[in-house]
């Protein structure tokens, strides 16, 4: 591999690796909060590629569609949580959760191919983002570097959140002992609304975001649920950076596993979170069980 | 080394964080001992039951069970060693009844539980024998209830039945009177005191009389240290004991 | 409502008192079933419905063995069954289609993989163990997609063809849907057999003490990895079983056996059914079966509709089917539930 490949694929891991984090950080979050596993989190991310795909065919506006369709799909978010989920809460009821949010992804899949059809649909990049750049001595796509800017911009910013802000705090509170936080009289449920909603959101933003480069079709959500899930089990127990660091680990795994091993690109990806789980069973952050 | 040692903590300090909760304890535990350890709350008493059992991983110091360094073995390998437990809150195969939790216990120590085809039903040797402990802790007659739905006095006595039946050479008691009334007390004391004397008993309990009857030895624990240690009257008698430790309890 | 709840009961009752009666009947009409298709009563596809539902019921079971028995909550048990399917896929159309051959060999390898993976994700717990598993079973479902050479990539291997039992001279061919049926058939009762002794055995015991209290068995001297470890293998090697069955039923070993949706699948059935038990995933896999299919020929959206009806019963009925069979629990009739 030559230095100019080598360059190429580093940022195209990257590219991959803010996308996986953007999608992966919701799903840690909900995790680390509410102890869910939210297997409709792939169906989110397709959900949220799709209506902006509508909205940039009906409106011709990128931008338009990057801050409409998120809202969207933390809306329904929040219906799901707020009708359904809400009732599914509590010790020992791992299985149902899990399998209500199976449920839900079935339904939204279904629907999705049935509005958008099967084939591989694809969101142009904005006018303002396309075209190549000179990087030293590559041509790298100006989108893909946006990418990586607004991933590294987004955690920024969530970091500051949950770090310096009162709701931030509350909910790290509530990762390590959510009882307790209701226990000081705040209401927890609210808390447990909007960070799912949130985290939907976040899934959302990633389909939009990936729309361009990786495009949308039917199967897609999975693939991208079992990456992050590998993310989470890597990063462990709901922590930003947990998500960060496997996000980076699994999204150039990824891409350079597909460069030089095709046809076992993926393997490697799992030989990681083998590896990483042989020594620390609750992945890297997370903490181990006396 | 003692010969006569069954149990040896040598050195053991345990930091939690920056938080020392245990700091150079020693202690020897005859065989045959009945051994009580005292302390106010936050002494560092159920994390040195955890460092003897295997729960934790002490920061420093050895743990010796029968003369064997036991200080990186597993939970499961020191109880097959012959060290039995019974736990602070009730700690119980919940959903089944009181005869299948004790069942469990004597299959284990049977090398039964590789069987895996003859019913656990029909082995009468299992049935006997767990039907037997069952009686010898007062639950006879509670044989197929379903342990949720025990009395707490019960499921206290159901701990005591589950460390019998891996007949253990010593046995770990973590406040086994906790939480109950007089009467059950007085029960509890009973069935420790019918133990046979060939059991080591390690207590820990909160209630001065249980461990003024129960006790031919009392070592106390301060803020994670050893200050006394001796017989149950040189214990009362020790001034920093009376000082820290009954005087607060009267 | 009083008076509804009350025939429940009695039905119940009666059920529990005539399980011997039940068990006959049942038998009796799984044994003429192909009778029925053969004077015209059902059409010949409900044998193969049958077939399905059979294969799906020992998948199911031997899910439950982790699920319900252990606690585990495995979400990637397709990869043993998907495995089985390629394996006996992979056999079959290259050596031999002989059962006496193909059908250790699946249980080994099956078994072999459900050690490997198992041998990482025994040792995390909850939640965290669904994760791991999931991406276990969707890394064999990658592997299936793009190493074709091997596994026919998103094709699958196709042209399996109908398995036979052979020994020496005497070659019987299972060529027709009939025997293939009774064959199927027979594979079920053997494994409900088998896991039925096993679960009431006292290995099974020591699983159940695992899902009820993992750290108190350890604190007996129960080395309780081993046994989830052994539990897994088991499990994984009775859903290769299934698999080897799906194969030989569909003439081919998908992608789509490995996928996470099925492991989703077979976990619905198991809820649907009722977990735990022996008889709650036959239950489970028929009425989940047969309301897809039943759907997938009225409506196009069949998918959303199961997801509705998957929802439904997570939200309101927790026991699963089998929990309407019953009396309530008690600890009189707790007995009695592992029985049935």
């Amino acid at each position: 591999m030559s230095l100019d490949t080598f360059t190429i694929q580093l940022l195209n891991g990257l590219v991959t690796s803010m996308l996986l984090f953007v999608m992966a950080v919701g799903l840690a979050l909900i995790f680390g909060l509410m102890d869910v596993i939210n297997l409709t989190h792939g169906a989110f991310y397709l959900l949220g590629g799709y209506i902006g795909l509508t909205l940039v065919r009906a409106l011709g506006n990128f931008w338009l569609a990057l801050l409409v369709a998120p809202l969207v799909v933390g809306a329904l978010g929040l219906v799901i949580e707020y009708f359904f989920l809400r009732r599914l809460y509590g010790r020992g009821r791992h299985l149902e959760q899990v399998l209500f949010t199976f449920g839900f992804a079935l339904i939204v899949i279904d629907l999705t191919r049935w509005y958008w059809g099967a084939f591989v649909e694809s969101v142009p990049e904005p006018v303002e983002l396309s075209g190549q750049v000179q990087l030293l001595f590559i041509q790298f796509p100006i989108y893909r570097l946006a990418i990586i800017f607004s991933g590294l911009a987004l955690a920024l910013v969530l970091w500051l959140f949950i770090e310096r802000t009162r709701l931030g705090a509350i909910i790290r509170a509530g990762v390590s002992d959510a009882q307790m936080v209701s226990g000081l009289g705040i209401n927890i449920q609210q808390v447990f609304a909007f960070v799912f909603a949130l985290g939907t959101a976040l899934a959302g933003l990633a389909g939009v975001i990936g729309a361009p480069v990786f495009h949308l079709y039917p199967g897609l959500d999975s693939e991208i649920l079992i990456l992050a899930l590998v993310v989470v089990v890597i990063g462990g127990l709901g922590t930003l950076k947990g998500a960060f660091l496997g996000s980076l680990l699994i999204g150039l795994a990824d891409t350079f596993g597909k460069a030089l091993i095709p046809e076992f690109s993926r393997f490697l990806i799992f030989a990681v979170m083998a590896a990483i789980l042989l020594v620390r069973p609750a992945g890297l952050f997370g903490l181990s069980e006396g | 080394m003692s010969s006569t040692a069954i149990l040896q903590v040598e050195h053991l300090s345990k930091h939690f964080g920056g938080l020392a909760a245990l700091n150079d304890v020693s202690v020897q535990v005859e065989r045959g001992a009945r051994q009580a350890i005292i302390g106010p709350n936050g002494a560092g008493k159920s994390t040195l039951f955890n460092l003897i059992a295997g729960e934790l991983v002490p920061t420093k110091g050895q743990v010796y069970l029968q003369g064997r360094d036991v200080t990186a073995l597993p939970v499961h390998t020191r109880a097959n060693f012959g060290l039995g437990r019974t736990f602070q809150r009730n700690n119980l195969f919940f959903g089944l009844s009181a005869f299948e939790n004790v069942r469990l216990a004597v299959q284990h120590r049977r090398r039964l539980n590789r069987e895996l085809f003859r019913a656990a039903d029909k082995n009468d040797l299992l049935t006997r024998e767990s039907h037997g402990l069952l009686q010898r802790v007062g639950l006879g007659e509670r044989a197929d209830q379903i342990v949720r739905t025990l009395a707490y006095g019960e499921q206290r006595a159901l701990e005591i039945a589950l460390a019998l039946a891996t007949e253990p050479q010593m046995l770990l008691l973590d406040e086994p009177t906790a939480g109950m009334s007089p009467a059950e007390t007085t029960q509890m004391v009973r069935l420790i005191e019918s133990l046979p004397r060939a059991l080591t008993l390690l207590v820990v309990e909160h209630d001065m009389d249980v461990v003024f009857s129960l006790a031919d030895r009392i070592t106390v624990l301060h803020y994670g240290q050893i200050i006394a240690d001796g017989k149950p009257n040189a214990v009362r008698a020790n001034p920093l004991v009376q000082e820290i430790y009954l005087g607060v309890q009267t | 409502m009083a008076t509804i709840t009350a025939q429940l009961n009695n039905a119940q009752l009666w059920l529990l008192r005539n399980r011997k009666w039940t068990v006959v009947a049942l038998l009796l009409l799984a044994l003429i079933f192909p009778l029925l298709v053969r004077f015209r009563i059902l059409n010949a596809y409900s044998l193969s419905l049958a077939i399905d539902v059979l294969i799906y019921a020992i998948f199911a079971m031997s899910l439950d063995l982790l699920l319900g028995y252990t606690g585990l909550i495995s979400f990637g048990h397709a990869a043993f069954f998907g495995l089985g399917a390629y394996i006996l896929a992979y056999l079959s159309t290259r050596l031999t289609s002989n059962l006496l051959l193909t059908v250790p060999l699946v249980l080994l390898g099956t078994a072999l993989a459900a050690l490997v993976i198992g041998f990482f994700a025994v040792r995390t717990r909850g939640i965290y163990f669904l994760m791991v598993t999931l991406a276990f079973g969707q890394m064999l479902f990658s592997i299936a997609i793009s190493w074709s050479s091997v596994t026919g990539g998103s094709d699958g291997l196709t042209g399996v063809p109908n398995p036979s039992l052979g020994l020496g001279p005497l070659n019987l061919a299972i060529d027709t849907r009939e025997n293939f049926y009774f064959f199927t058939l027979a594979i079920f009762l053997i494994s409900f057999w088998l896991l039925r002794r096993i679960v009431n055995s006292p290995f099974g015991w020591t699983l159940r003490g695992i899902r009820e209290n993992d750290a108190r068995l350890r604190a007996l001297g129960v080395n309780t990895f081993r046994f989830k470890l052994a539990a897994f293998v088991v499990g994984g090697a009775f859903a290769g079983l299934a698999g080897l069955l799906q194969a030989h039923s569909a003439s081919i070993a998908s992608p789509e056996n490995l996928y996470w949706t099925t492991s989703g699948q077979v976990m619905i059935m198991l809820l649907v059914g009722g977990a735990g038990t022996l008889t709650g995933p036959l239950l489970g896999a028929a009425t989940v079966r047969l309301l897809q299919n039943f759907a997938s020929t009225r409506t196009e959206r069949w998918e959303t509709l199961m997801g509705l009806v998957f929802i439904a019963f997570v939200l309101f009925l927790r026991g699963g089917l089998i929990s309407l069979l019953r009396p309530r629990t008690t600890a009189e009739t707790s007995r009695a539930q592992e029985i049935i």
